[in-house]
């Protein structure tokens, strides 16, 4: 293990042993937080029992539909307005203040239209996202040197095998963070949005057991969303690491 | 007859080519290149040296068939060149063109996959092009993992690989220092009489021109044409040890006459360069 990586893991350790013996000692009442270790006991119960399986798997599925649309389509809007400059300076006013306005004020007009379902909260998972795999996308493709297309010429390739066998490998670490924000994003916006109003989910689940003062379940189904969330995203940074590395592009 | 067998084959010509871009956002048409005349011998190395902006990169792209040319005839191995690269033609860029997603045996092997070459013939031309280029212990190295000059020397072995018949290569150099750039000048030679291709180099050092050259075309400012074509007479087993010969100081200083004025011109000195 890296000092790096041990000094992570001890931040963690720290602050959950912290957060433990603060509960443990009364500092921090009961009723409010309970222990870490009782928060893994009460996630390893509902786990084994299996009777939040029908919430998570229904609140990750939408997490990666909304995801999957999101980078699907961000990618090729994305490449459509960078092909077309004056589209492009008419809206990157508009992707700049994108995420100042909040996206969530759009729910309950969704609701309206498309009822208690799982098309609102997909949509305003697609819709956090988005925007974050356009502009990811317009930067990596501003960042493809111009000289690759010049060598696909003296290669005598065409446009499409260009754009798949050149241009997209040369912006894919851009890509590649755009992903990554739309997976958070999507996350987000996805837990957001059942928390505010739906008929099932984990943050539905987690709501509901926030009034009835179930701690064990809502902290247990909590710590289960920050190791989903942490774990996914670390394999992402992973990956982001390594191809940095490979490339020489510092990355923070 | 005899003198006529004699004579050298023309390899690629321009004839009367000019290059102008349109004009943008209301400026006018910019004649960048032209008309300019060049007959390219077989197998000879040809260098073309000129003032910033005076069209060299314009010249190679033209006759690359990346750029159109606004009127004249492009021709190579007796073909018109017009629309895309003619098969035979490599062409090494300034910038540095390797592809930093892929290791350097696979950059190498990239117009060889494309072409649908088994992979063990693919395998074997890769080894010998980067054996012959010192990176054969870089093989499994990515782009980022080596120097400029290294990196340059993958655009080189890419291009290589396909055995072009013209070698175009753009200002390869102009990012390198220069001792590296000596040094891949003696490699250049060593490739160019490996492989018996025509080589035209685009660059703006004199001394470089003058080291590596059978023939150095000098070209005025914009819109570049060639004021005068130097013979250097240099044998072609040569290396970058001919820096010493004195005939490499009277070339240099040749090509400066050529140039000196030119340079001012492009520099917006057109007064000093009337004086």
């Amino acid at each position: 293990m890296s000092k790096i990586a041990f000094l992570r893991l001890a931040v963690i350790v720290i602050a959950v042993g912290l957060l433990e013996a603060a509960c443990r000692g009364g500092l921090i009442d009961h009723r409010v937080v309970i222990p870490p270790s009782e928060m893994a006991i009460a996630l390893a119960h509902i786990l084994a029992t299996g009777e939040a399986n029908h919430q998570i798997i229904r609140t990750f599925g939408i997490v990666i539909i909304s995801v999957a649309i999101a980078v699907a389509l961000g990618f090729v809007l994305g490449v459509i307005v960078h092909a077309l400059p004056r589209v492009r300076q008419a809206l990157d006013p508009l992707f700049a203040t994108y995420y100042a306005v909040p996206i969530f004020i759009f729910y309950p007009v969704m609701i309206a239209i498309f009822g208690l379902s799982v098309v609102p909260i997909i949509l305003i998972g697609v819709l956090n996202a988005i925007v974050a795999m356009i502009i990811a996308t317009l930067n990596g493709l501003d960042r493809v040197p111009r000289v690759l297309t010049k060598v696909g010429r003296v290669h005598r390739m065409g446009r499409v095998s260009t754009a798949l066998r050149l241009k997209l490998p040369a912006a894919a670490p851009h890509l590649f963070t755009g992903v990554k924000l739309a997976v958070s994003y999507g996350f987000i916006a996805v837990i957001a949005s059942e928390f505010i109003m739906a008929p099932a989910g984990l943050g539905r689940v987690i709501s509901d057991a926030y009034s009835d003062f179930n701690n064990p379940r809502m902290y247990g189904l909590m710590l289960l969303l920050v190791i989903v969330a942490t774990v996914v995203n670390m394999v992402l940074h992973v990956f982001d690491q390594r191809w940095a590395e490979r490339r020489g592009i510092a990355r923070t | 007859m005899q003198a006529e067998s004699s004579k050298p084959q023309v390899h690629a010509s321009l004839s009367n080519v000019t290059r102008v871009y349109p004009g943008v956002a209301g400026n006018p048409p910019v004649n960048a290149l032209g008309p300019i005349n060049l007959e390219l011998r077989r197998g000879e190395f040809f260098a073309v040296v000129g003032p910033s902006g005076c069209g060299k990169s314009t010249l190679l792209e033209v006759l690359a068939g990346l750029q159109p040319a606004s009127s004249g005839t492009v021709m190579f191995e007796g073909a018109p060149v017009a629309g895309e690269v003619p098969e035979g033609i490599g062409v090494v860029f300034q910038e540095d063109a390797s592809f930093p997603w892929l290791t350097v045996a696979d950059n190498t092997a990239f117009g060889l996959r494309r072409a649908g070459m088994a992979e063990s013939e693919i395998r074997r031309r890769v080894d010998d092009v980067l054996s012959f280029m010192g990176l054969k212990d870089f093989a499994r190295a990515y782009p980022a993992q080596l120097s400029g000059g290294m990196r340059q020397r993958v655009c080189i072995a890419r291009t290589l690989v396909l055995q072009p018949r013209l070698i175009l290569l753009d200002e390869p150099f102009g990012a390198l220092d220069a001792q590296t750039r000596l040094l891949m000048g003696d490699e250049v030679l060593r490739l160019w009489r490996r492989t018996g291709a025509t080589v035209l180099l685009i660059t703006h050092a004199l001394d470089e021109a003058a080291m590596l050259s059978d023939r150095i075309g000098a070209m005025s400012a914009r819109p570049g044409r060639f004021l005068e074509i130097v013979e250097t007479g240099w044998p072609r087993d040569r290396d970058s040890t001919i820096v010493g010969d004195p005939r490499f100081g009277e070339i240099t200083g040749r090509l400066w006459d050529n140039l000196r004025n030119e340079s001012l011109k492009a520099l917006g000195h057109a007064q000093m360069a009337a004086e």
